[in-house]
Order: structure tokens, then C-alpha cells, then sequence
């Protein structure tokens, strides 16, 4: 194995070198950095190009400048912009951050939505559900992203900007949104004509019931979680998790779930007002990704305290659980400060943006900054996810398909076991062997797609750059751009085999 | 066996096997390979819809409009009495559709300028076609190179293996490295233009990548077949083998993913005008129409509702076509028939048996 990933790292920095040696030639050959000053109209024109030239040293032969640059590159110097004379490495800094920010948003929730869905999808093969979800996949594989994203920005941002600001959803609306969701339930769950209408009746009567609730408690205005809600969704969570993870048979898993659940709910009052009070000063990624694993550990913790001979089991289901738990407070304390958010000046009550990744000038604490950031990421995610979260669905039902057609499904149904652990055990979890290694891979088309996102979004990624860059024929942000990408391409590959060849146990590597 | 009979098995499974046996074994008899393709594509319904709307939406764009052969001297004129870049005096206040549907109160008419104009008054119907017969034409091209590209380093590889494999893969290795839109945007500022011809080869030339995997991976394994060593015996050479014998059985990979990548090749050129790195005025192209009117959304949203609707529209066509040419080359692929046809397969059973009783 060490063997393998040594020479596939060793071939890897081979292509990269040879790619980055033609990307340069290439680059090169399309910009044109004497372009505007061969149109100008200034008298001393033949001085201002006879000036970029030696700034640029564009009197030496292309490879010298390539060798050049590259020897920069290993000794850290990415170059400068010419244009604007800032070093490159200082403009990417905070570009890595914005398009990271955007991409890793778009690929875990079309990853977790697109599987989901695809799976059922799946498991309905050839019902109603299964082709609304086929079409819907091939019409989202059909949309240029660009065009949705103009859209989004006229109805996603605007239109709910004016919506949020006299917050009213006619009854009417919420029935017919009640009857359509209670209507894709029904086609979700499937069974019986009985079962469908009972099904169907409750996702309606929920939906309804839902929309009145926040409709009339003024929910839009003043967005929270609190604890009622913050109860019901953890006492969903509980059962949800147990049901998926070890079923609803296993006691002990269910007692830890709503233990955590409880526990949860009991110490949301201390921490958003102790906790995350004295904390704000001191908040930041690293301290929430710390929290977030301190209340996973307490979950598995309390797993193993209800013992039993399946206590891994039980920690499993008490770690999710507790995690979700704890990411509901989280939420919530980021959503009290919608009110002044919403109010501020730099908002003025249009709070979802259509440009940028932060608004300037804000103010406000750690919270605030955050609430900011994830309104400026939630169009362009939209806009991102789509096609990515088409892609994900046809791959896991294809793949869930596969693997239900397998011999061990059937003997796995033979020994009587229960539907969920078919599904759940020999079913889901083969069916992620190929999926997991789409993932590095689909994360390089991501990228790629952010560049139309951030342009339309106004996002200073690194997208938004390599265009400027392009545009302005800067060939050293441009470089640097393409030199990061096919990295992250060729580690994504290499990361693709070596988790193929880990999970499945068929694929041999021999160097 | 579907995962439906498997989860609700039925006391007469044995019959229903014979049933749906019977069906398919009707489905294939006395009939060729391709004959048996063709008509299963002939019954995949989206995939048929797809066809006629493409045909439909090809043919709208060519005759209206007319278009040039080789050179603008020779120009097949069309139909529609505008041109894609003449200003016309404008109809409606504000250049708004003249079509009209049936249940306005106007009732159905089309007008002299049925999908509006612009500030300036183009005829955007004019605009829209002129757009589609671009964006055809990249993807036709772009999907003819990348395939020719494809099949022919697949084939090369997989056939001779040893360092021309290495050294072809390697080769595509580093075209796969930098994402396609990435490069597509670098190469379209070189290539692109008002001429969509440059751009589409050049996108072409960097979008064969997954095909020449898929091929090589075919030939890979048709190349150990029995029937590629009796030709062989036979005294065939190279170049024959891979064209006659491995190329034909692996025509179902080919057509699939050419079909797959035209669709995104539409998709790759739209975004590229869009974004201003592909085709450039006076040529038209439908990304380009909606980067040009995107500021226009609200007060003259049709300008950018049609060209959308039509990249969508066959994008969409293009990948119904692909799905149904998967259908139908997937020798896997067996349809699940209707409990109707099911019943009548089992009762001519039936009556089969019977008969042979008596």
C-alpha cells in the first residue's frame, strides 16, 4: 500500500509539473498583457510599451519566464499581480477561504440530499416517486447554472427580502403547499392506496400545521429555534436516528437517544445564556468544532453508561444524536441575533444579499458575523448544489439498485432479518463504496462551478480572480489558480483509488 | 429478477418468471442486435419525445432563419422576415411579445415579433434562432472531435497496452487535471470569437477524456475475446481487428457518452459566452443572449426567459435521447412489463398448456 501511494504521489507531482509547464505556454499564448496600451492614444505610447515590457520581461523567451516562475513557486513566491502590484499569495488568502466556504457548503448538502433522496428513489424503483425524482434529476442536469442563478438572485433574494418584510403567507398558499408535500410523501412512503392516503393526510395536516404555527407565532419575524421547538425537533431526531441507526427494537439505543435528547433540551437555557455568553468573545471555528465534538462525546458517552452487550451500538446512536442536539443550539443562538442583524443599518431589512461574501462595515459580535456570512452563502449554495445534487442522486440509486439486486441481499432476507437492517447494513452501506470515491472527484467539478457562481454572485473567490486575472492578462494570479486546481484535481484522484482500494476489499494494490 | 418480485415473492413466482420470459423471449427472437437496440429505443418514450422536439426545435432554427453554407455569400434564406441583427422599429410599448396565447384576452396570435424585442428593437425570435444554430453547431463539433479524440487513444491504448497505453494515459491524465470549465475559459479566450467553429474544436480537444477511458476499458476486455484471436488466426491485421471486429461491439459505450457529453458540451459553451469567453458579437449564442440581457430581468424579463428556455430545452432532449440509447444498448436491461401484458402472457401459457394436454 505505502508502495502504491508513494508512486501514485511521485506520478502525481510528475503530471503536475508537465501540466503546469503546458498551462503556462498556453496561458501565455491567450493573454496579451500589451493589449490596452497597444490602443491607447497616448503620445508616449511606444515608451509605456517598451516600459511593460521590461516590467514584465516579456523580452525574454516564454520558457525562461516559465522556469522562472516556477522556481519562485518552490521557494514559496507565488508572484504578483502586475496589475495592481499585490502579491498573489496575499490575494488568495482570502479567496481559499471564500470558494472553501462555498464549495465544502454545496458539496455536503447535496451529498446528504442527494443520497437520501437517491436512495429512496431506489428502493421505489419504477413507483411515481421514482420517476418525478428521474425526471427532476435530468431537468436539474439541464439547467446552465448561470441562468438559475439570475433567477435565484431575482426570487431568492429579492422577492424574499420583500416577503420577509411584511412576513404574510395567504391560507391559501399554505393549503396547497400542504397538499403538495402531503402529495410527495405519500409518493415517498408508497404502499397501499390506504396507506397512502393516511400518509399522504398526515404530511399535509403537518405541513399545514407547521407553516400556521410559525406564520402565527410571528416566526418570520423574529426567527428561533427556542425550547419547544428545540424539544419536538430533538425528540424527532431521537427516534429518527434510532430507527436508522439500530432500529426502534433496540431499547437501550432508544433511551440513549432520548436521554441525549433531554439532556439537550435541559441545558439549552445554560449554555445560550452562560455558555455562549461568555464564550463570544473568545468564538471561533476552531471552539465551535470543539464544542461540537465535546457534546458527541458526552452522547457516546452516555451510551456506554446504559451498557448491555450492544453498547457500541448505543454510543453510536447517543454521539449522532447528541451532535444534531447540540447543532440545534448552535442554530439557534445564531438566529437570536437575527433581530438586530436584520435591523442594522448595513442590512437595512433586505437581509438576503445577491453580491459578495460579507457585508462590509457590519459590526456586531462573532454571532452576527457568522449570521452574515451564511446569508451571503445561501443563494450561491443553491445555485452550486443543484447540479451537484442531481448528479448524487442518479449515482446512489444507481449503485443502491446494484447492490439490491445482490445475491447477499436475498440471503440476508432469508435469515429473516428485519427490512431495516437489509437495507440499512448489506444494502446502504455497500452501496457507498462507489459513491465515496465520486466524492473527491465531484468536489473538482465544484470548484470549477464556482467560478460561474462567484462570478454572478460577486463572491471574491478564487473563481472570481482566475476571470479578473484572465481578463486583466495577469498571468501569475491566473497561474496560480490552475496550479492549486490540478493540485487538488491530482490529490482528489489519488484519494479516490486509495479509498476504493480501502473499501472494497476485492481491489488489490500491488506497486 | 427485480428487487419488486423479491420483496412480495408470490405463491405462482415460477409462472410469472415463464410470463415475463415469455415476453422478453418475444422481444428478441429471430432479430439482429441493432434491430433488437432500434426498437427498444423506438419504445423509450422520453427518449422519442426528445427526438421530436430536437428535430422540431433543428428544423424551427434552420428554416427560419435560414443559414449560411461554408461562406455568408451562399445564404439559404428563411422564413421569418427578420434578421438576427437588424434593428427594427419597435412594435409593442417596450418591445414586449406580440404571441399571444389562447385564454388571453386577445386570443392566440403570433405577431410580427412573437418572443418581443429588445431596447433596440431586435427581433428576438431572430436572436433566439440564430442563438440555437450557434450552440448546435459547438455541440455538434464538440462532440464529433471529442470523439474521434476518445475512440482513438481509447482503442490505441487498450489494443496495444505496454508503453502506449502508459504514455497515452498519462497524456490523458493531464488533460484531466484542470477542471473543464477552467480550461474551456482559458481556451476560449484564445479560440473564441464571433467564429463558433475554433471554439468548439478546442473545446473538443479537451473534453474526450472520459470517453477514451470508457473505450479503453472496453477494449481492454474485448480484446482477450475469442472471436478477436479467430480473427487473428485468420490473418487479420491490427488496424482491422480494432476497426471491424472491437470497434462495432463497443459502439454502445461510444454512442452513450458522446450523447452524455453533448449535452454538457451545450451546457460548457452557454457558460462560456456567459461568462464573455465564448462566442462574442455580432455573433449570437444563447449564453451570451442572457448575459447580455440578465440587467434587462425586470423590465423586459422574455429577453432572458427564451434563450434559457431553449438551452434547457436541449439540454434536456439531449439527455432523454442519451438515457434512452443507454436503455436500449444495456443488454441488462430488461423492462418491466405492465400487469396487463403479464396477464396475457400467463393466460396464452395457459392455453399453450392446455392445447398440448388435449
Amino acid at each position: 500500500m505505502l508502495t502504491f501511494i508513494i508512486r501514485r504521489v511521485l506520478i502525481g507531482l510528475g503530471i503536475l509539473l508537465v501540466s503546469s509547464f503546458l498551462l503556462y505556454l498556453l496561458v501565455d499564448l491567450t493573454i496579451d498583457p500589451l493589449e490596452d496600451l497597444a490602443q491607447s492614444t497616448a503620445t508616449n505610447k511606444e515608451f509605456l510599451i517598451a516600459q511593460r515590457i521590461e516590467q514584465l520581461e516579456l523580452d525574454k523567451p516564454v520558457i525562461q519566464r516559465y522556469f522562472e516562475w516556477i522556481g519562485g513557486i518552490f521557494t514559496g513566491d507565488l508572484g504578483t499581480a502586475w496589475r495592481t502590484n499585490r502579491p498573489v499569495g496575499d490575494l488568495l488568502q482570502g479567496a481559499i477561504i471564500s470558494t472553501v466556504q462555498l464549495v465544502s457548503a454545496a458539496t455536503v448538502l447535496s451529498i446528504l440530499l442527494g443520497v437520501a433522496v437517491g436512495i429512496v428513489s431506489a428502493l421505489r424503483q419504477y413507483s411515481g416517486f421514482d420517476y418525478l425524482i428521474t425526471f427532476v434529476s435530468f431537468l436539474l442536469f439541464s439547467l446552465p447554472s448561470f441562468w438559475v442563478a439570475v433567477l435565484l438572485k431575482q426570487w431568492g433574494a429579492i422577492g424574499f427580502n420583500d416577503f420577509l418584510a411584511n412576513p404574510w403567507i395567504a391560507w391559501g398558499i399554505v393549503i396547497g403547499l400542504g397538499i403538495i408535500a402531503g402529495f410527495l410523501w405519500q409518493l415517498a412512503i408508497g404502499g397501499a392506496l390506504k396507506r397512502r392516503l393516511i400518509n399522504g393526510a398526515i404530511g399535509a395536516a403537518a405541513t399545514i400545521g407547521a407553516l400556521a404555527f410559525l406564520q402565527l407565532s410571528g416566526w418570520w419575524e423574529t426567527p428561533n429555534i427556542g425550547p419547544v421547538i428545540l424539544a419536538v425537533t430533538s425528540v424527532v431526531i431521537a427516534f429518527a436516528v434510532t430507527a436508522l441507526s439500530t432500529g426502534l427494537k433496540n431499547r437501550r439505543a432508544l433511551y440513549t437517544a432520548l436521554t441525549c435528547a433531554a439532556l439537550g433540551v435541559a441545558l439549552w437555557y445554560p449554555v445560550r445564556f452562560y455558555l455562549f455568553y461568555y464564550l463570544t468573545d473568545y468564538m471561533n471555528w476552531g471552539v465551535v468544532a470543539l464544542l461540537g465534538l465535546l457534546a458527541a462525546g458526552v452522547g457516546i458517552g452516555i451510551g456506554v453508561l446504559y451498557r448491555g452487550p450492544d453498547w457500541k451500538q448505543s454510543a453510536r446512536t447517543g454521539g449522532i444524536v447528541a451532535f444534531l442536539v447540540a447543532g440545534l443550539i448552535f442554530i439557534d443562538q445564531v438566529m437570536s441575533v437575527w433581530g438586530p442583524y436584520y435591523n442594522s443599518n448595513a442590512i437595512n431589512g433586505r437581509p438576503i444579499p445577491t453580491i459578495g461574501d460579507r457585508t462590509p462595515n457590519l459590526g456586531g459580535n462573532w454571532w452576527v458575523g457568522v449570521l452574515d456570512s451564511y446569508t451571503h452563502l445561501l443563494l450561491p449554495t443553491l445555485a452550486l448544489m443543484l447540479i451537484s445534487f442531481a448528479g448524487y442522486t442518479r449515482y446512489s440509486r444507481g449503485s443502491m439498485l446494484e447492490v439490491m439486486n445482490q445475491d447477499y441481499i436475498r440471503t440476508a432476507r432469508a435469515k429473516g432479518l428485519t427490512e431495516r437492517t437489509v437495507v440499512v447494513r448489506h444494502g446502504f452501506r455497500n452501496s457507498l463504496i462507489p459513491l465515496a470515491t465520486i466524492v473527491p472527484l465531484d468536489v473538482i467539478t465544484l470548484i470549477g462551478g464556482a467560478i460561474i457562481t462567484e462570478r454572478i454572485f460577486g463572491r471574491p473567490g478564487m473563481g472570481q480572480l482566475f476571470l479578473q486575472s484572465l481578463d486583466g492578462a495577469e498571468i501569475e494570479p491566473v497561474m496560480a489558480y490552475l496550479l492549486i486546481v490540478s493540485f487538488l484535481a491530482i490529490v482528489a484522484n489519488i484519494i479516490a483509488d486509495l479509498i476504493y482500494a480501502v473499501l472494497d476489499p476485492r481491489i488489490r494494490v500491488n506497486a | 429478477m427485480t428487487s419488486n418480485n423479491m420483496t412480495d415473492p408470490t405463491p405462482d413466482d415460477g409462472r410469472i418468471e415463464t410470463a415475463e420470459n415469455a415476453i422478453e423471449l418475444r422481444e428478441v427472437e429471430g432479430k439482429s442486435q441493432g434491430q433488437i437496440v432500434r426498437s427498444r429505443f423506438l419504445r423509450h418514450k422520453g427518449a422519442m419525445t426528445g427526438l421530436i422536439v430536437m428535430a422540431f426545435i433543428l428544423v424551427l432554427a434552420l428554416t427560419s432563419i435560414g443559414f449560411p453554407v461554408f461562406t455568408d455569400s451562399w445564404y439559404i434564406s428563411g422564413w421569418w422576415a427578420y434578421g438576427p441583427n437588424e434593428t427594427n422599429p419597435i412594435v409593442n410599448p417596450g418591445g414586449t411579445p406580440t404571441l399571444t396565447m389562447p385564454w388571453s384576452p386577445e386570443g392566440f396570435a403570433i405577431g410580427p415579433h412573437p418572443f418581443g424585442q429588445d431596447e433596440i428593437g431586435h427581433d428576438i425570435f431572430a436572436r433566439v434562432m440564430r442563438g440555437v444554430q450557434t450552440s448546435l453547431l459547438v455541440m455538434f463539433v464538440v462532440g464529433l472531435v471529442s470523439t474521434a479524440v476518445g475512440v482513438l487513444v481509447g482503442a490505441l491504448s487498450g489494443f496495444f497496452r505496454g508503453w502506449a497505453d502508459t504514455a497515452l494515459m498519462r497524456m490523458t491524465d493531464l488533460v484531466i487535471t484542470v477542471p473543464t470549465i477552467v480550461i474551456g475559459a482559458v481556451l476560449g479566450k484564445l479560440f473564441g470569437g464571433a467564429d463558433p467553429l475554433p471554439l468548439a474544436i478546442a473545446l473538443g480537444a479537451v473534453t474526450w477524456t472520459g470517453l477514451a477511458r470508457l473505450v479503453r476499458g472496453d477494449f481492454l476486455s474485448l480484446r482477450e475475446r475469442e472471436f478477436v484471436d479467430a480473427a487473428r488466426v485468420a490473418g487479420a491485421s491490427n488496424s482491422r481487428i480494432i476497426f471491424k471486429h472491437i470497434l462495432p461491439n463497443a459502439i454502445g459505450v461510444i454512442i452513450v457518452s458522446t450523447t452524455l457529453l453533448m449535452s454538457s458540451a451545450i451546457l460548457l459553451e452557454t457558460a462560456l459566452s456567459y461568462l464573455g469567453f465564448g462566442i462574442t458579437p455580432p455573433n449570437v449564442s444563447l449564453g451570451q443572449l442572457i448575459n447580455q440581457y440578465q440587467s434587462s430581468f425586470n423590465t423586459r424579463p422574455w429577453l432572458f426567459w427564451w434563450p434559457g428556455l431553449f438551452i434547457i430545452a436541449i439540454a434536456l432532449c439531449v439527455n432523454f435521447i442519451g438515457d434512452g440509447l443507454r436503455d436500449a444498448f444495456d443488454p441488462r436491461q430488461r423492462r418491466i412489463p405492465s400487469a396487463r401484458k403479464m396477464a396475457r402472457a400467463a393466460a396464452r401459457g395457459e392455453a399453450e398448456v392446455q392445447a398440448h394436454a388435449s
